[in-house]
């Protein structure tokens, strides 16, 4: 009786702590892009007229793309979270599947985006960045960095939440414990939330 | 639960004797334990610190006789490693993973950290990251020159294996953000039944305060040196001015970082003095409240005054002036806990063991550390000083001084805990002497070389500080002995060291009250808390 009481407020502790933890870590991550971010603003506002014009560089139909891509999969995350809660697993999978599904497109968009930078020669330290004003070398080099880095926190929330997928199909993710499921959740609407701001910043200022 | 079952019927085995799923070493080093896990940090910290000492004194060696014993390039190689690992690798991590990890839990009366996998993988990230630092030394292009702070333009520059040793220091900046999360959960889910925010021992407050900085603070760290790592593998120009970029913006995002983190290293220095002067005065401390706030105000302040770093790196009056006036106002809060630490003391019936001694030696360092600070931080000071050894001096004081001899002295508080053996308080003391001694002969001097001129980072100098270089070389030599002396007494006495009490200094918070060394899992029964930390008369 004792024992079990003492379980289920162990249980819940871990709840609230496990959120908590996230939350914190997201913090660490909103400082670590707010410093890239930081750097945008700075140069940005030295480079105010070559921002412009290398922005229309940039592919605005694939930037859109990856923008609807995106909020569609943490649309289906977020199905995939009440799901579970539902105890409705195969949907739940199904939506987390799609998630994934989502964010390799995302990536292979992105890869032939900068395949064809690079097939122009529009890379950092390429002779033909090299040529091009100050203003530009920053503009380009930022937009490698930022998107690059964000592509890599892309690729880690597939692998993540691939996790989750299995987890939720042996139901080590279940209506009641699924605390993992939101925390991944709640890191890739970061990610997105991310995106959101880089869409506008490198591809919509022309 | 079935756990729980066995443990409850078993004797409490001290976590020493604990049997794991893993044997011999493995016990160690995959325990999610976390006395385990201080103890293996506090291993690996001070035999970091050794390192960082040996290279210090070899620095000190050269300045005896410039040349005769290591070249110029060797020198800005060893004051390079000496920061990255004084800092990055003792100071920084040191009271928190090592004491902290200890202590926090069973101070808070709770069994583990909240997150014990991630405190095991912070164990693992700082042991990796000190392995890159060191094998940076040995590969590549050469031990990192460029100072631990890593200057742009210069650090993109050398060829000297500067990335290398910026992915070990990265390493280092997660596996302290990942301590820094862990603590701030644990202290707000698992404190016991009855131990409210403010019947937490002081230490804890004071960790706190440090969690929350280590991972505001940290992220910027490890994109700053990320982008270094960038510009070197690919030129991305953000710091180069030859690209377009500008290298007082690496200056200002390393410092948003590292001044904040003078405080990771002070704040839990200064929160294991106010544990020991209730303790050794037989008094409640001072001013509990004052103490806690001003905690979270250092941490606070701390954000706000990196600009004192770069008075001279080219920013405007304006914003030199405020820099210069938000630095003054963080003397305020630590004058604050000055005076509440004093105040406890104040016709307490005083027991004047080791601890308190390293605590009140504690004080008067850091008040020099304090009021050099003051001068340097004055803006026209700032600029005659800048560049010279009066800085050196005074962040020694500071860091050694201050963070450092706290952290002794919680060394001597907590040894019969962590050990279950006394150390030999005469020994402990003779050793203190010594290093005190080394310690204001080694870096009082560089005071006098700085207001001479005498400028840091350089490997010759002009005739007339030849005196007071090798006065100061002489003093590493001491303070090299009373450090021998204190670490041989505490290997020594784990083994010949008598068994220690459950309470040997009359303590009064919870780690006083389970044996030494503590059950595996801190307390037979979680305890329940009915009043504040320091309860005495
Ligand atoms: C016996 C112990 C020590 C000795 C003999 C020593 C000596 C020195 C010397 C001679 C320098 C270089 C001065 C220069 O040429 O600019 C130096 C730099 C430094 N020391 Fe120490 N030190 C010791 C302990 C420590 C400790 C405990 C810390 C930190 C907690 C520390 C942190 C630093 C830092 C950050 C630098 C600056 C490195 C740079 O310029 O990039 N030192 N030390
Ligand atoms: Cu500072």
């Amino acid at each position: 009786m004792n024992e079990s009481a003492e379980t289920t407020v162990r249980h819940r502790i871990d709840y609230t702590g496990a959120k908590m933890g996230m939350w914190i870590f997201l913090f660490t991550e909103v400082l670590f892009f707010g410093s890239l971010f930081l750097l945008y603003s700075v140069f940005r506002d030295k480079y105010t007229a070559e921002f412009h014009k290398a922005a229309t560089e940039l592919d605005i139909v694939l930037g859109t793309a990856n923008t609807a891509i995106l909020l569609t999969s943490s649309m289906f995350m977020a199905t995939s979270i009440t799901l579970v809660r539902k105890g409705k697993y195969g949907l739940s999978i199904f939506c987390q599947a799609a998630t994934i599904l989502l964010g390799i497109v995302f990536l292979i968009n992105k890869y032939i985006e900068w395949g064809v930078h690079i097939s122009h020669g529009i890379y950092p330290n390429s002779p033909a960045l090299l040529e091009m004003s100050r203003g530009k070398i920053i503009f380009f080099s930022l937009y490698y960095v930022m998107t690059g880095l964000h592509g890599l926190h892309v690729l880690i929330g597939v692998f993540v939440i691939s996790g989750t997928l299995l987890f939720t199909a042996r139901r080590k993710i279940n209506e009641t414990d699924f605390v993992k499921l939101e925390n991944t959740g709640l890191y890739w609407h970061f990610v997105d939330i991310v995106w959101i701001y880089l869409f506008p910043l490198f591809y919509l200022i022309t | 639960m079935v756990m729980d079952n066995e443990a409850a019927m078993k004797a409490p085995v001290s976590f020493y004797g604990e049997e794991g799923r893993f044997k011999g070493i493995f016990s160690w080093i995959f325990s999610t334990n976390h006395k385990r896990i201080g103890i293996m940090y506090l291993v690996a910290i001070l035999t970091f610190f050794s390192i960082g000492v040996i290279l210090g004194i070899l620095m000190r060696i050269n300045l005896i006789s410039p040349g005769k014993f290591i070249s110029e390039r060797t020198y800005n190689s060893l004051f390079t490693i000496h920061g990255v690992i004084q800092i990055f690798l003792f100071i920084i991590p040191g009271i928190p993973a090592s004491l902290g990890n200890f202590f926090l839990p069973i101070l808070i009366g709770s069994r583990d950290v909240a997150f014990p996998r991630i405190n095991l993988m912070s164990w693992w990230f700082y042991m990796i990251g000190g392995a890159i630092v060191i094998l940076s030394i040995f590969t590549g292009g050469g031990a990192p020159d460029t100072g631990w702070t890593f200057y742009a333009p210069y650090s993109i520059r050398t060829t000297a294996n500067v990335s290398l040793a910026l992915v070990g220091v990265i390493f280092l900046g997660f596996s302290s953000i990942f301590t820094g999360l862990n603590f701030i959960t644990t202290i707000h889910r698992l404190r016991a039944p009855g131990m409210t925010f403010f019947r937490m021992p002081l230490f804890c407050w004071s960790l706190y305060a440090t969690a929350w900085t280590q991972v505001l603070a940290t992220p910027v760290l490890a994109i700053t040196l990320l982008l270094i790592i960038l510009e070197r593998a690919f030129a991305i120009g953000f710091f180069e001015p030859t690209l377009g970029g500008d290298p007082i913006l690496y200056e200002h995002m390393f410092w948003i970082y590292s001044h904040p983190a003078v405080y990771i290293m002070i704040l839990p220095a200064m929160g294991i003095v106010t544990e020991i002067f209730p303790v050794f005065a037989k008094r409640t401390i001072f001013g509990y409240k004052a103490i806690a706030f001003s905690s979270l105000s250092i941490a606070f302040f701390g954000y706000l005054v990196w600009g004192h770093h770069m008075f001279t790196s080219g920013m405007s009056d304006t914003a030199r002036v405020i820099f210069s006036l938000i630095t003054f106002m963080v003397a305020v809060p630590t004058g604050v806990k000055v005076f509440n630490w004093i105040a406890t003391l104040y016709k307490g019936s005083i027991q004047l063991d080791s601890p308190l001694i390293y605590s009140l030696t504690f004080i008067f360092l850091f008040s020099i550390a304090g009021l050099s600070g003051l001068i340097i931080g004055t803006l026209s000071l700032n600029l005659y000083l800048h560049g010279t050894y009066f800085i050196v001096g005074h962040f020694h004081y500071t860091m050694f001084g201050g963070a450092g001899f706290g952290f002794f002295a919680g060394l001597h508080y907590w040894y019969p805990k962590m050990t279950g053996r006394m150390y030999n308080e005469k020994t402990a003391k003779i050793a203190w002497l010594t290093i005190f001694i080394g310690f204001n002969i080694l870096y009082f001097t560089m005071f006098i070389l700085g207001l001479e001129g005498m400028p840091r980072r350089y490997f010759q100098y002009q005739p007339q500080f030849r005196t007071n270089h090798i006065i100061s070389t002489v003093g590493s030599w001491i303070l090299a002995a009373g450090l021998i002396l204190m670490f041989g007494n505490f290997i020594r006495s784990l083994f010949r060291g008598e068994k220690a009490p459950m309470n040997p200094w009359g303590g009064k918070t919870l780690e006083w009250t389970i044996p030494s060394p503590p059950p595996a899992e801190n307390f037979e029964k979680i305890p329940v808390i009915e009043h504040g930390p320091y309860k005495y008369e």
